[in-house]
């Protein structure tokens, strides 16, 4: 689905990814751990096409390379980023931008687009099974919302966008206990052999929830080392000196 | 002709000419034509005495120079003060008498003048250039003794109400457009609801230029009387042409005790093209008495067309109690520029005003917000609150904030706020992830920045001027 060659990133005269390789196939769960500014939300804003950097080296989507597409065109194609710090919009409805959000998608892959009432009854049950009171869908996006509120809003997008490749970047900062085991059920639930996840997580305990195939350490703009789920485990006790 | 080329222009969908025959007075401003005028229109002879004595103070005044968007100098002399299509040169008593090509005009901007189509339960007056070609619903109104027909009409057929209010709100010698309106006004709206009476729908006069080098000086009366109550709109549009066109309207509203007047605007005449040709030049003057006690006067205006935009909606808070608003979006792309605000005049005991301004500014563009709130030393226990929130997108334009504030009494409050706000990359970003395209995420955000003054339009408003907004603005980021 994903296949990351050699990608180097520069913004601001600042090189940030420098020489990375990833593969990501259908149905996997993939983690991305590592130390604080090691590049890892730069590497979820290159993928979604976040634009100012400067890029070398080569990614494949389903065997497209993304680097002519737009960041709509990307989302509209399935690629989904649950942001580290999601965005106010004051004066936008939540419901509202949700309900373009889904439309614009849906036009752009050629479907119908749901008109008020149908997508008022998909939202309502997408938002009670991640716990979300109603309230909230008419409050202005994300303005005035707490940390955990505003990343469980990310994941609800998640659920009504169905994206073949979510991106989910530290989702689990500032969650709850009871919050993050939402998140994560919300992220099992959607979880099937035609997408895929890439989860950028500082701590294990998501981890617990959500097995990951692999775990890939980020250090310094490349992957120092991959391994299966107990490689997290072991980076929670030691931490990432010993490796790095 | 250069007007042809402009057709091309794809951005303004109002900027179609209708081919109709005009009965014209003669060119340039003197007595002659002021006398033009007030014949063709079978007005009283105190009516041309009023506008007699307008044009002669008229020769006294200078054109204002304070505001800040410069015009080149306008030749008077060159201008045509009426212009009417033939057909109408007597008011067509119906539907079947207008000239179908208006009809066909009308249809076009979407305002359907036939009442079997009944717009929403919407009554409209049309005045296409200097007449009034149409008033809706009128039997509906006229049960329930509500008036609402042209100026022209109500010179002649309500005389007394017309004498008794026309120029206190806007007295004779105002300013240069003003008193020049009052010289030349052609035609325009009078709406008078009787005491204790809700209109029972929202009445509209839609404006349109369609004659070339004419100036368009409509005049608008709206009185309310005791405990009332009126929703009124205007709309405008017009023609796509190389030349700089005059529009000077007066418009005065007159609240009695317990009444209130909602006054929308949605103005979108011609802004010229992108590199700044052409263009109406907006120069108007709203200004509300709120002569009784506990009356309330609001304003609300959408504005994104014309080359430049001169207007203060004002309102003169006498009643005690009374309540004046202004809520305002003005938006400015290419080379438009705009200065507005309000003046909320407070005389009355327990006065109340507020002013909720969103200026824009895209392209080359300059937003000025200009404001004045002014309590006097009798308005006790007066409060204002005032908020200015500007947006710009690009690096070009420009929005500047100028409140002049003057309070007389140390019981009376006047709060201000002020925000200015570059389009977020963040946001757009944001938006864009999710599927939207530049331009849907502009629109969004936009309309996210204005919606307290969206909320304030009538519903079928609402929706328009959301899609004009997101109009005006297209093409003006990356
Ligand atoms: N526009 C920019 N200009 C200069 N430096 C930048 C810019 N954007 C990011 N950086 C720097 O690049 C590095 C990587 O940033 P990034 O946000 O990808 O880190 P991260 O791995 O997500 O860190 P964290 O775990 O703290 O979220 C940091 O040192 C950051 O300061
Ligand atoms: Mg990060």
């Amino acid at each position: 689905m994903l296949n990351i060659k050699n990608l180097e990133a520069t913004i601001d005269n600042k090189h940030i990814l420098r020489g990375l390789n990833l593969d990501i196939k259908p149905g996997e769960v993939h983690a991305i751990m590592g130390p604080n500014g090691s590049g890892k939300s730069t590497l979820a804003n290159v993928l979604s096409g976040k634009n100012g950097y400067e890029i070398k080296g080569d990614i494949k989507y389903n065997g497209e390379s993304l680097s002519e597409l737009s960041t709509e065109e990307r989302a509209q194609k399935g690629i989904f980023l649950a942001f580290q710090y999601p965005l106010e919009i004051p004066g936008v409805n939540t419901n509202t931008f949700l309900r373009t959000s889904v439309n614009s998608i849906r036009k752009a892959q050629g479907e119908k687009e749901l008109d008020a009432l149908t997508f008022l009854k998909l939202i309502k049950e997408k938002a009670s099974e991640l716990g979300i009171d109603e309230k909230f869908l008419s409050r202005q996006l994300n303005v005035g919302f707490s940390g955990g509120e505003k990343k469980k809003n990310e994941i609800l997008q998640m659920k009504l966008l169905q994206p073949k490749l979510s991106i989910l970047d530290e989702t689990d900062s500032g969650l709850d206990i009871d919050a993050l085991r939402i998140v994560a059920d919300g992220v099992n639930s959607y979880k099937n052999k035609n997408n895929a996840f890439l989860i950028i997580t500082h701590y294990q305990r998501l981890l617990d929830y959500i097995k990951p195939d692999f775990v890939h350490v980020l250090s310094n703009g490349k992957i120092i080392k991959t391994g299966n789920s107990d490689l997290g485990v072991q980076l929670e006790k030691t931490g990432y000196l010993n490796i790095v | 002709m250069k007007t042809e080329d402009l057709k091309n222009n794809k951005d303004y969908k109002y900027g179609f000419t209708t081919d109709v025959e005009n009965i014209r007075s003669p060119k340039g401003l003197s007595e002659e034509t002021i006398k033009f005028i007030s014949k063709i229109k079978k007005e009283p002879k105190w009516m041309l005495e009023w506008r007699l004595k307008a044009f002669n103070r008229l020769k006294v005044l200078k054109e204002p120079n304070w505001q800040k968007p410069k015009y080149p100098k306008i030749n008077y002399q060159d201008l045509y003060y009426y212009s009417a299509p033939k057909s109408t040169s007597e008011k067509p008593k119906s539907l079947d008498e207008i000239d179908p090509k208006i009809l066909e005009t009308y249809k076009k901007l979407g305002i359907p003048l036939d009442e079997q189509k009944r717009l929403n339960g919407i009554a409209v007056d049309a005045v296409f250039d200097s007449v009034s070609v149409a008033t809706t619903f009128k039997d509906e109104l006229t049960k329930k003794g509500i008036i609402f027909c042209s100026i022209s009409e109500a010179i002649q057929k309500h005389p007394d109400l017309v004498k008794k209010y026309l120029g206190t709100v806007i007295p004779l010698s105002d300013h240069y457009f003003a008193t020049l309106n009052s010289a030349v006004f052609t035609d325009g709206s009078f709406v008078y609801i009787p005491p204790n009476t809700k209109c029972p729908m929202e009445l509209s006069t839609y404006f349109r230029i369609n004659a070339s080098e004419t100036g368009q000086f409509e005049r608008t009366l709206i009185i309310a009387d005791k405990g009332s109550y009126v929703s009124y709109l205007e709309g405008c549009t017009a023609p796509m042409r190389d030349e700089n066109q005059l529009h000077a309207a007066n418009v005065e509203l007159v609240a009695l005790d317990d009444a209130e007047i909602k006054y929308s605007t949605v103005q979108n005449w011609y802004p010229g093209d992108e590199k700044g040709v052409g263009g109406i030049y907006n120069f108007v003057t709203k200004r509300g008495a709120c002569r009784g006690n506990n009356s309330k006067i609001s304003w609300t205006q959408v504005e994104t067309g014309s080359a430049i935009t001169w207007k203060y909606p004002s309102c003169i808070l006498q009643g005690d109690n009374s309540v004046g608003e202004f809520y305002s979006i003005a938006i400015t792309n290419n080379f438009q520029k705009a200065d507005t605000g309000t003046k909320m005049i407070h005389l009355g005991k327990n006065t109340k005003s507020k002013i909720i301004s969103k200026g824009i500014s895209a392209g080359n563009a300059d937003n000025m917000y200009r404001g004045l709130v002014d309590i006097k030393n009798k308005a006790i226990n007066s409060r204002n609150y005032t908020q200015c929130d500007s947006l710009l997108m690009g690096n070009k334009c420009g929005a500047h904030t100028i409140p002049y504030i003057k309070n007389n009494n140390a019981s009376s409050t006047i709060e201000h706020e002020a925000t200015t706000t570059k389009i977020n990359e963040e946001q757009l970003y944001y938006c864009n992830q999710r599927g939207l395209d530049q331009e849907e995420a502009v629109s969004l955000i936009v309309n996210g920045f204005c919606k307290e003054v969206l909320q304030q339009l009538p519903m079928e408003f609402a929706v328009e001027a959301q899609k004009l907004v997101a109009i005006s603005l297209e093409g003006s980021v990356g």
